[in-house]
């Protein structure tokens, strides 16, 4: 089991862990979401346009929600002793409704010159399969 | 392989997307807060916006005739590309500054490239969007760099 991370420049190390997080990919959760971006894309509610038209095995999460939960892997672990400068991460494969989704990060490079740090990051599934894989660079407060 | 991509189509490269100004306020961070499911007090409180608010708050406003029958949003800075089916893409985002309730910011978005790759499973074809977020001070908020891919 690798070390658990803490937000401090002069204690981190590559390979140090970030605490997992459980998220409900949940149709309230899929609801509100794309309320607030005001996205009528129908895979995300009407199911039988989801199943029988598009041939997704249920509704569809969306892609940018994932990119949230992969943010708050850092934000909530960096709390108010650091901030995000970069994210880059991708979509690979799609989440549904009902699946359990889990963040993780790992620290793999440490600036401490520069007070940066590097963190890989993942949303997987309850299968392990890595649905939307990053890389998070933040600064850490002195 | 022969190249899919047309004169007339490159000379979309460039093309740009009318800036978008918005106004931050406390309850769309909440409302984003919540829906994300962020556990931060400064976020549920709409103190701050989270990182990646910024992509509702400027999330396309379509009439009734811009959505296509999906419930999609037709892009106008899209040209019409010769292949149709969309893979998954990938951003790149950078944060300037933190997003606060009050904020007005101001967003451009730019069709900033278009290029072909040609690999064992056939041609691919990538567009990029780079949409740039700064505020009243022409200062930069946001910058995000999104790549998409057809087959």
């Amino acid at each position: 089991m690798s070390a658990v991370a803490v937000p401090d420049i002069a204690l981190l190390e590559p390979g140090q862990e970030l605490p997992v997080r459980e998220f409900a990919a949940d149709t309230t959760h899929l609801f509100l979401y794309n309320a607030v971006l005001w996205n009528a894309h129908r895979i995300h509610f009407d199911h039988p346009y989801a199943t029988q038209v598009e041939g997704y095995p249920g509704l569809v999460m969306a892609g940018p929600q994932l990119g949230d939960w992969l943010h708050q892997c850092v934000t909530e672990w960096l709390g108010d002793r650091g901030r995000l400068q970069s994210v880059e991460y991708s979509n690979r494969r799609a989440a549904f409704v009902g699946d359990t989704l889990r963040s993780t990060g790992r620290v793999v490079a440490v600036d401490r010159e520069n007070r940066q740090v590097t963190v890989a990051v993942s949303i997987l599934n309850q299968n392990d399969e890595v649905l939307a894989p990053g890389t998070i660079v933040a600064s850490i407060y002195g | 392989m022969a190249s899919l991509l047309s004169p007339e189509l490159l000379e979309n490269i460039g093309k740009t997307s009318p800036p978008r100004l918005e106004l931050v306020t406390r309850k769309d961070i909440r409302k984003y807060a919540i829906a994300t499911q962020q556990r931060e007090r400064r976020f549920l409180d709409g103190d701050e916006a989270p990182p990646m608010f910024y992509l509702a708050l400027f999330w396309p406003v379509p009439e009734n005739d811009q959505l296509s029958p999906d419930g999609v949003a037709i892009d106008p800075l899209l040209p019409e590309f010769p292949l149709k089916r969309a893979m998954a893409g990938g951003l790149k985002i950078d944060y300037h500054r933190a997003i606060h309730p009050g904020d007005v910011l101001q967003a451009t978005r730019e069709l900033s490239a278009i290029y072909q790759k040609d690999g064992s499973s056939g041609t691919l074809i990538f567009y990029e969007i780079l949409m740039r977020v700064v505020n009243e001070r022409g200062e930069p908020v946001v910058t995000e760099k999104t790549t998409r891919i057809l087959r």
